[in-house]
């Protein structure tokens, strides 16, 4: 049952037709929020389809700062025949459903526990407007104008909103302004308005942006130096490629010219976009890729490749439901173990574990840096709620004295030393990274066959087990050099006091968060680690140590990460507890604290009866 | 295992214009089979690049998997080489030459790396117009794991590993194929006619655009039985060859008064000139449509046409449809990348 009255702090979902504008208005609810000055986070949830599917578009407003999915629609507009019935379903008991009463809703469909308020949207819409796609268009700021007066939010703010955003063609301002007046007026003569739970202006967002992680990812590649993407189209990755190449027209090119300083290339299939990573960045260029589940798959016999002849790689992976073509544009962590562990023979690769738009632009220059730096691929480990919705975040920073960290690469004058004795694969330094040297380099050293056969530490072929051996051992010495290069993970609490732990990575601290503060509240003393990346480092066993029995939660059906941790920190299987979220729907602090807690009082009455 | 050569040369020897002996444009000793076709390519690919004056760490060799594949140890040891995976040298030549416009990258593939896996990316390269020599040496079978037909055998030809049976499929043809596709360089020749292909790769390395030269390199251990049709003896008796070419290099100047309709002079994008002689009376190299007639009618006639068949002298290469800087990508530093003071902050406000 919704409470009675608040103050920012509710879910609101439109159910839209896909295809029919929308995204606009209800994008522009979500920045409305956002300019009000209060947290609220965006959830597209939408179909494999252009036009015609069911979409819905779910916005969290929350005083507190909650950003993750929280159970229960308190207001819900309606404006899709199709999914009317289970549209009117999800709306919590005592909240209120608004939809289209251009036409009768059946009797069936009525609910005695909600309020339904029935605006005709789409006469109002013929009425004021001839042309029949403009009437779909404004239908859509008639029912935001009446979200706005529902809610108590200032029209002026929607009002800028839409200048600016047709800026560049001022006629479409005055017929937008109309639509969202006759919506609103509508609200204000035929219903209580503001509802019980309202919104009211406030200051919580500070210097904070709203941007989603695919276009912070494509930045942070372009501040990192990546001057060559190559890429297929894929759900949910797509956006990370358009971005790169719309900043890329802003940023990388030459002024005098207007020539440009990438090349971006849509190769024929996933096979050739890493394989054209592969082949620039061999020949010194930060390149990087943006695929999804699908796409490592495809890639892992060159993922291969460039862990055995230790090429640098950088591979940004928008996870998104698996198996197979799975759900393509629902969220998962369903790709931990296939992207880790990619490729046939021993292979291992580093992720880093973003959880923010922020992360996502710091970890994808970082990623360019470790990949040079390693020799080796690395994943950014994204996913489809992180990529395609907007998060509150961060501001992007960049420090203008940065230097790319290119690794262990020879010079001309470096290969001139007489006393130089260098191998490619020969480590010098007691790390595992040898040096590398780039074609063209030097007419008479440095040049060497690269090639995914068993070679010596000068590169040359071989069959001889013991240098096979030697050289995979090698590559043991880099796996631990990775761990102290990686990011370390984050605690949320001075020093351990408890006997039980919670660890989660990239989207699903937000609902992890969330929960620990409902612990809190319950005083039940739970540590929280959040893991940055792989490998793991000597703190992530400390951590589980530390504890009597520690949950993973995670967004997958397997459990991948408590396997991962199982497998490579050697943790006894049953010390380990999963916390599971796979239907797609990013995870909800509900959802967790009830498994939680669940699991803690059966274990509890377990303790008694056998004590 | 691969060996390499004594390194003692007689100090008399010729050094080409930047001052390398031929010899420094050798590689290993070959592990392929004696006689092996793919070997007299090597040896040819060495010759071209001496005569071409071409510094070796200026040249990238890359290629697939496969016996073809091997061939890059056995030539320019000095140059950087890229033995990858099956069928994909394309897209690792593509980003390398996307990395870095200023070298030349030689691809070497087979008949099994290029038409069966790497047929995606052999069509797909073609159509970027990638500025490489892309050769395919064309036996007709999988020699490394034993003799397989591969998808260029041609349907009746007999094969030491078929037990006496012919090829029942239909043959692929490679340069068909890249005529079709609009290649900007299409040629075939034979492994043993070096006469006919060293110019022909002189011109194909020279050239600025994608260079693809089919070359019939006979198995002489799984496919130069008789009733093979890519056995030494068949393709002698068969080949057909389209004029002859001549490459003659910027500096020199061209004496000889060629006769219009027999003779065809056509420069190349660096002042490189190439000399084609006894044109037939209905092709034209540059005229892509009497090449693919003429390629037809000789398929018809059951003979091998060799030559170059065609070639587009202006065509736009990746680099130019790009249309990227002059300086290779991978010499642009923090400096030449760094999109200025307050960008972010203006790009941050958008988000606001």
């Amino acid at each position: 049952m919704r409470d009675s009255d608040s103050v920012n702090d509710f879910v609101i979902r439109f159910a839209n037709v896909n295809g029919t504008g929308s995204a606009s208005a209800n994008g522009l609810f979500a920045k409305a929020i956002f300019r009000s000055g209060i947290p609220v986070s965006p959830k597209n949830i939408f179909p494999s389809n252009i036009q015609g599917l069911p979409t819905w578009y779910e916005v969290r407003v929350s005083e507190k700062g909650y950003l993750g999915r929280r159970d229960g629609i308190d207001l819900l507009v309606g404006v899709n025949p199709q999914s009317l019935k289970d549209d009117i379903k999800s709306v919590i008991s005592g909240g209120y459903f608004v939809y289209d009463s251009s036409k009768k809703l059946h009797d069936e469909f009525l609910r005695e526990d909600i309020h339904m308020l029935g605006i005709p949207m789409m006469r109002l819409s013929m009425d004021n407007y001839e042309v029949p796609r403009h009437q779909q268009l404004f239908k859509n700021i008639i029912y935001l104008g009446v979200v706005l007066a529902l809610l108590d939010i200032d029209v002026k703010i929607v009002q800028t909103l839409i200048e600016e955003q047709f800026a560049s063609k001022p006629k479409l301002v005055p017929p937008n302004f109309k639509a969202l007046d006759i919506g609103y007026q509508y609200a204000r003569d035929h219903f209580r308005c503001p509802l019980p739970f309202r919104v009211e202006k406030r200051d919580l967002i500070g210097d904070q942006i709203l941007i989603d992680g695919n276009t912070a990812t494509a930045l942070g590649a372009i501040y990192g130096g990546s001057t060559m993407m190559a890429w297929y189209p894929i759900t949910p990755s797509t956006s990370v490629a358009k971005a790169y190449e719309t900043y890329g027209k802003k940023l990388l090119v030459d002024q005098e010219t207007g020539k440009k300083k990438y090349a971006f290339i849509q190769a024929e299939d996933e096979l050739a976009a890493i394989g054209m990573v592969i082949g620039a960045s061999w020949n010194g260029v930060r390149a990087f890729t943006s695929t999804s589940g699908a796409g490592i798959s495809l890639m892992s016999e060159f993922i291969g490749l460039a862990y055995f002849a230790e090429i640098p790689v950088f591979l940004v992976n928008v996870q998104r439901g698996g198996p197979s073509t799975g759900m393509p544009t629902r969220t998962q962590q369903g790709d931990i173990m296939s992207s880790a562990y990619a490729s046939h023979g021993d292979t291992k690769h580093p992720l880093l574990l973003p959880s923010t738009p922020t992360e996502c632009f710091e970890m994808s220059a970082l990623g360019l840096d470790l990949a040079d730096r390693l020799q080796t691929p690395v994943f950014l480990m994204s996913d489809l709620d992180l990529g395609m919705n907007d998060h509150l975040t961060e501001p992007l920073k960049w420090d203008k004295n940065r230097k790319y960290d290119r690794g262990k690469v020879l010079t001309a004058a470096d290969l001139e030393k007489p006393d130089l004795d260098w191998g490619r694969y020969l480590d010098i330094d007691g790390d595992g990274i040898p040096y590398r040297t780039i074609p063209g380099t030097h007419p008479s050293k440095g040049g060497y066959f690269t090639r995914g056969t068993s070679r010596d530490e000068y590169a040359k072929y071989t069959e001889k087990g013991e240098v096979y051996q030697r050289n995979v051992d090698r590559l043991t010495v880099k796996w631990n050099t990775t761990k102290e290069l990686v990011p370390a993970p984050e605690y949320y609490q001075e020093e351990n006091r408890g006997s039980h732990g919670i660890i989660f990575y990239g989207t699903t601290s937000y609902a992890a968060i969330e929960a620990m503060d409902i612990f809190k509240e319950e005083e039940q003393i739970i540590d929280a680690m959040r893991l940055k990346a792989f490998p793991f480092g000597e703190e992530v066993l400390s951590f589980i140590r530390d504890h009597k029995e520690v949950f993973v939660i995670e967004q997958n059906k397997d459990g991948q990460m408590r396997s991962l941790l199982i497998n490579e920190l050697n943790i006894n299987p049953s010390k380990l507890i999963s916390v599971l979220n796979y239907n797609g729907y990013p995870i909800t602090s509900d959802h967790i604290v009830n498994e939680i807690g669940e699991y803690l009082s059966v274990n509890e009455l377990v303790n008694l009866h056998s004590s | 295992m691969s060996y390499t050569k004594p390194s003692f040369s007689h100090p008399a020897l010729p050094r080409n214009k930047v001052g390398y002996l031929k010899r420094d444009y050798e590689g290993a000793i070959s592990t392929l089979c004696a006689g092996c076709g793919h070997d007299s390519i090597s040896a040819t690919i060495v010759q071209a690049c001496y005569e071409l004056n071409i510094e070796p760490h200026h040249l990238a060799k890359l290629s697939g998997i496969g016996c073809s594949s091997k061939t890059p140890t056995y030539f320019m040891s000095n140059s950087h080489g890229f033995n990858s995976v099956h069928g994909r040298m394309p897209s690792i030549a593509t980003g390398a030459n996307m990395a870095n416009k200023n070298l030349i990258y030689l691809g070497v593939s087979g008949d099994g790396d290029t038409a069966s896996i790497g047929m995606g990316q052999f069509v797909h390269v073609i159509r970027r117009n990638l500025n490489m020599t892309y050769i395919v040496m064309n036996n007709g079978c999988y020699g490394l794991t034993k003799g397989q037909d591969s998808a260029t055998a041609d349907f009746g030809s007999v094969s030491k590993s078929g037990g006496g049976e012919s090829t029942p499929f239909q043959a692929i043809d490679l340069v068909g194929m890249a005529m079709e596709l609009n290649a900007s360089f299409v040629a075939r020749s034979f492994s043993g006619d070096k006469t006919q292909l060293l110019p022909l790769l002189k011109a194909a390395m020279s050239h600025q655009g994608f260079a693809f030269i089919d070359v019939i390199s006979p198995c002489v251990t799984f496919n130069n039985n008789t009733g093979s049709t890519k056995a030494y003896d068949y393709v002698r008796d068969h080949i057909d060859v389209l004029g002859s070419l001549d490459f003659i290099p910027k500096e020199d100047e061209i004496k000889v008064d060629y006769d219009q309709g027999t003779e065809k002079v056509i420069t190349l994008f660096d002042d490189t000139k190439i000399s084609l002689s006894k044109l037939a009376q209905d092709w034209d190299p540059t005229d892509k449509y009497s090449a693919r007639d003429k390629l037809v009618q000789s398929k018809k006639d059951g003979h091998i046409l060799t030559g170059l068949l065609y070639i587009d002298p202006t065509s736009k290469d990746l680099h130019q449809i790009l249309n990227t800087v002059d300086t290779p990508l991978n010499q642009l530093q923090e400096t030449d990348l760094y999109p200025g003071d307050d960008v972010l902050e203006v790009i941050n406000q958008g988000f606001r």
